[in-house]
């Protein structure tokens, strides 16, 4: 949808070494120190444009309609987030990771993906999927427990979940490098990868071996980091002692800090990262500096770590607030469009509640099918045991 | 028919040639594996041939290559990663088990990591520490992998190339005192005409016991049964090949003759292939066993230093000494 292009663009290459983040003009005591790129402020007011540190000139230019559908994506991935919430509560799914906070660097980097880039997420970006046109039931079926992904990456060009910290980014890697190898970089119309991590994952051996594999093999990739303050319980102290963007210097590429909680800001410097990619410039690191307004799972009790005052303080910085603000300033939308907007974001949500509890659980067989694509006859021989015990009991019907 | 006289190590850098030669989409990944052709110079030349592009060296990092490979199959590569030695694989450890075991899975089927992992294994070469280990039992351990490993030239050259072929993520073994041992290699049967990879194989009949061995212990178990048949003792060695799935159909059919079995590995006895292989010998052979399955393996320590490794190693003494207990029993 999405026709936002950074002013810059890809064809003028980055400076060397290590930006510093982007000074925002507009004075704002929650910009973290070292600054961040942010186009539209907490209460609304949008600049035209923000040049970093390292020169590169940051801006959208979206058509009236493609701001309203910003809003709709991130209206739309909060309510299915709330309903899945909802569902675990129920006892309908095992378990849910909730975005919630961090709708506005999902939907802006998602959306900045172009249709021939290839998506590497953790187990929370609900958001990305949603806005790279995937039905949102997708994921569900790994939290509800009838199966751990079931989706061809090549097909939706986006990976399935990895639950180990920080693992994909390796396979993103890998993939960028075959691209490369295809001789699919070095033109506008290159193909390029976005690995979605978090702040925890930042001090995982393999996120920092896909940095280096990256510079070394000038891999088309873009490290999305949601630095969303906390890994389950740990704050970001735990893992860093310098701003997490800070790292790309080290290993040889530019690092970038976004207001995560901008929509705007967020597809604009993930476009720019993933055209520089695709022209054949090599890695980015864009941290999306953001908070997790809910636990990190349903299981998570997060008042055990963290003061409400904090989380009060985040709210004022809400993505979709301070995005609704904007379209109302610019009068861009109206009451009966955001009316419109929540109405039909419930109607999917309920649709996508019906759906979950209708997937049916798989049946005891099953769990010997795919294990390996020329199978095996040791587990031919374990299933027909299986089988046979299952039959033993009487009006069994497996 | 083209047959030559190569060592295992040669064998197996013509099955690799072969691999690279007959499918642009296999490429080979690893620490050292371009100009300098391996530290065993197993990749010797391929770099040369087919561009860097296709034999990479890759930065020091195992996780990293591994990882890497699995993105370079989703991207529809078949990537060779070449693990510089045994006790150097356990930072991959985590990539191995949870990703590339499991993807197939996990996808039901939607995705394959035709992907092979190739360890150098085994001890006997004098090394320091980390570079003798046999970690077999953890990989056959895990679904999802196969773990297969090569006993002579022959089956170095065909073996690489089934599992290259294959679309089963492989863990392969290769036993790396054997590498300079010389074999007569049939270059040119096709793939489909040539024993199966997963299959294990009777490599000296006999009657009296079944000798159970694969990798580096093929060749000693071989030995003791020359110099059991001088003492009239006549000894049927398998070679196993595949030890994830194993291949027990010939072992059962043996030992249901012979009554007696005694499996050898390098690696730790306990928990190790010689006890599910005893325990499934045991299901099966229940009644024509005339002494329990015996195992003649390395100890339950760390790999030791290399001035005593050879009383850590099981040589053909303590194969025999384990015969000598079977018909005792």
């Amino acid at each position: 949808m999405a026709k936002g292009e950074s002013k810059v663009g890809a064809a003028r290459p980055p400076a060397p070494g290590p930006s510093d983040g982007a000074e925002s003009r507009i004075p704002n005591a929650d910009v973290p120190a070292g600054g961040f790129v942010q186009l539209l402020t907490p209460d609304g007011d949008h600049v035209d444009s923000v040049t970093a540190a390292d020169g590169t000139t940051y801006s959208v230019d979206f058509t009236d309609e493609e701001y309203r559908g910003l809003y709709r994506d991130m209206v739309t991935v909060r309510r299915l987030d709330a309903e899945a919430t909802a569902l675990q509560r129920q006892g309908e799914l095992g378990i849910w990771a909730s975005l919630l906070g961090q709708e506005a660097a999902q939907v802006g980097s998602g959306r900045a993906l172009r249709t021939q880039d290839m998506a590497f997420p953790t187990y929370r970006e609900h958001g990305v999927l949603y806005c790279r046109g995937i039905d949102p039931i997708m994921p569900f079926g790994l939290f509800r427990g009838v199966d751990q992904g079931a989706w061809d990456p090549n097909e939706f060009k986006v990976n399935m979940y990895t639950i180990v910290i920080g693992a994909q980014t390796l396979h993103a890697t890998g993939y960028a490098m075959g691209i490369n190898m295809d001789g699919k970089t070095g033109t506008d119309d290159g193909e390029a990868v976005i690995a979605y991590f978090g702040d925890g994952a930042s001090s995982q051996g393999d996120v920092n071996e896909a940095f280096i594999w990256s510079a070394v093999f000038n891999a088309p990739m873009v490290f999305f980091c949601q630095n969303n303050q906390y890994a389950i319980s740990e704050p970001l102290e735990r893992q860093t002692r310098i701003p997490l963007y800070q790292r790309a210097a080290g290993f040889g590429f530019p690092g970038v800090r976004v207001d995560g909680n901008d929509v705007l800001a967020s597809y604009a410097v993930t476009r720019h990262a993933l055209d520089r990619a695709r022209n054949g410039e090599g890695p980015t690191l864009v941290e999306a500096y953001t908070y997790r307004m809910g636990a990190h799972t349903t299981t998570d009790d997060p008042t055990r770590y963290r003061i409400a005052s904090e989380v009060e303080s985040w709210k004022a910085k809400d993505p979709i607030a301070r995005f609704r603000a904007f379209l109302g300033k610019q009068t861009l939308a109206d009451e009966a469009f955001f009316a419109e907007v929540d109405a039909q974001a419930n109607e999917v949500a309920l649709n996508l509640r019906e759906r979950v509890l209708e997937m049916p659980d798989p049946k005891p067989l099953s769990l010997f099918d795919n294990v390996y694509p020329n199978g095996s006859p040791h587990l031919d021989a374990q299933r027909d045991q299986m089988a046979q015990y299952l039959d033993s009991f009487e009006g069994s019907a497996h | 028919m083209a047959t030559e006289t190569l060592t295992m190590g040669k064998a197996l850098n013509r099955g690799l040639r072969r691999a690279l030669e007959d499918d642009s989409k296999v490429v080979i990944m690893g620490e050292d594996v371009g100009k300098l052709g391996g530290v065993f110079r197993i990749t010797d030349g391929l770099q040369k041939d087919f561009g860097e592009d296709r034999v990479i060296d890759t930065p020091l990092a195992e996780s990293g290559i591994i990882g890497t490979a699995v993105g370079l199959a989703i991207r529809g590569y078949r990537p060779i990663c070449e693990i510089q030695f045994d006790g150097f694989v356990y930072p991959a450890y985590d990539q191995i088990v949870s990703q590339v075991a499991k993807m197939h899975y996990r996808s039901q089927g939607r995705l394959r990591i035709p992907m092979v992992i190739r360890i150098p294994f085994g001890g006997g070469i004098g090394a320091v520490e980390h570079h003798s280990e046999s970690p077999e039992a953890y990989f056959a351990h895990t679904a999802g992998l196969k773990v297969v490993s090569c006993g002579s030239p022959q089956d170095a050259y065909t073996m690489i190339r089934q599992a290259i072929a294959s679309d089963d993520p492989i863990v392969f073994f290769e036993p790396k005192r054997r590498y300079h041992e010389k074999g007569v290699v049939e270059l040119d049967t096709p793939l489909s005409a040539a024993e199966p990879l997963h299959a294990s194989r009777v490599v000296r009949p006999g009657t009296d016991a079944t000798i159970l061995a694969y990798g580096p212990m093929v060749r000693t178990a071989l030995d003791a049964a020359q110099a059991a048949a001088e003492d009239g003792r006549n000894l049927e060695v398998i070679d196993l090949r595949t030890l994830s799935p194993l291949d027990l159909g010939p072992v059962f059919e043996s030992v249901r003759r012979t009554g007696r079995a005694v499996v050898v590995h390098e690696a730790p006895g306990n928990l190790g292939l010689g006890a599910e292989i005893a325990a499934r010998v045991t299901e099966e052979c229940f009644y024509s066993l005339e002494s329990p399955v015996l195992r003649v393996t390395g100890y339950d320590t760390p790999y030791p230093a290399a001035r005593v490794e050879e009383e850590y190693l099981p040589d053909l003494d303590r194969v025999l000494d384990a015969v000598d207990r079977a018909f005792g029993w």
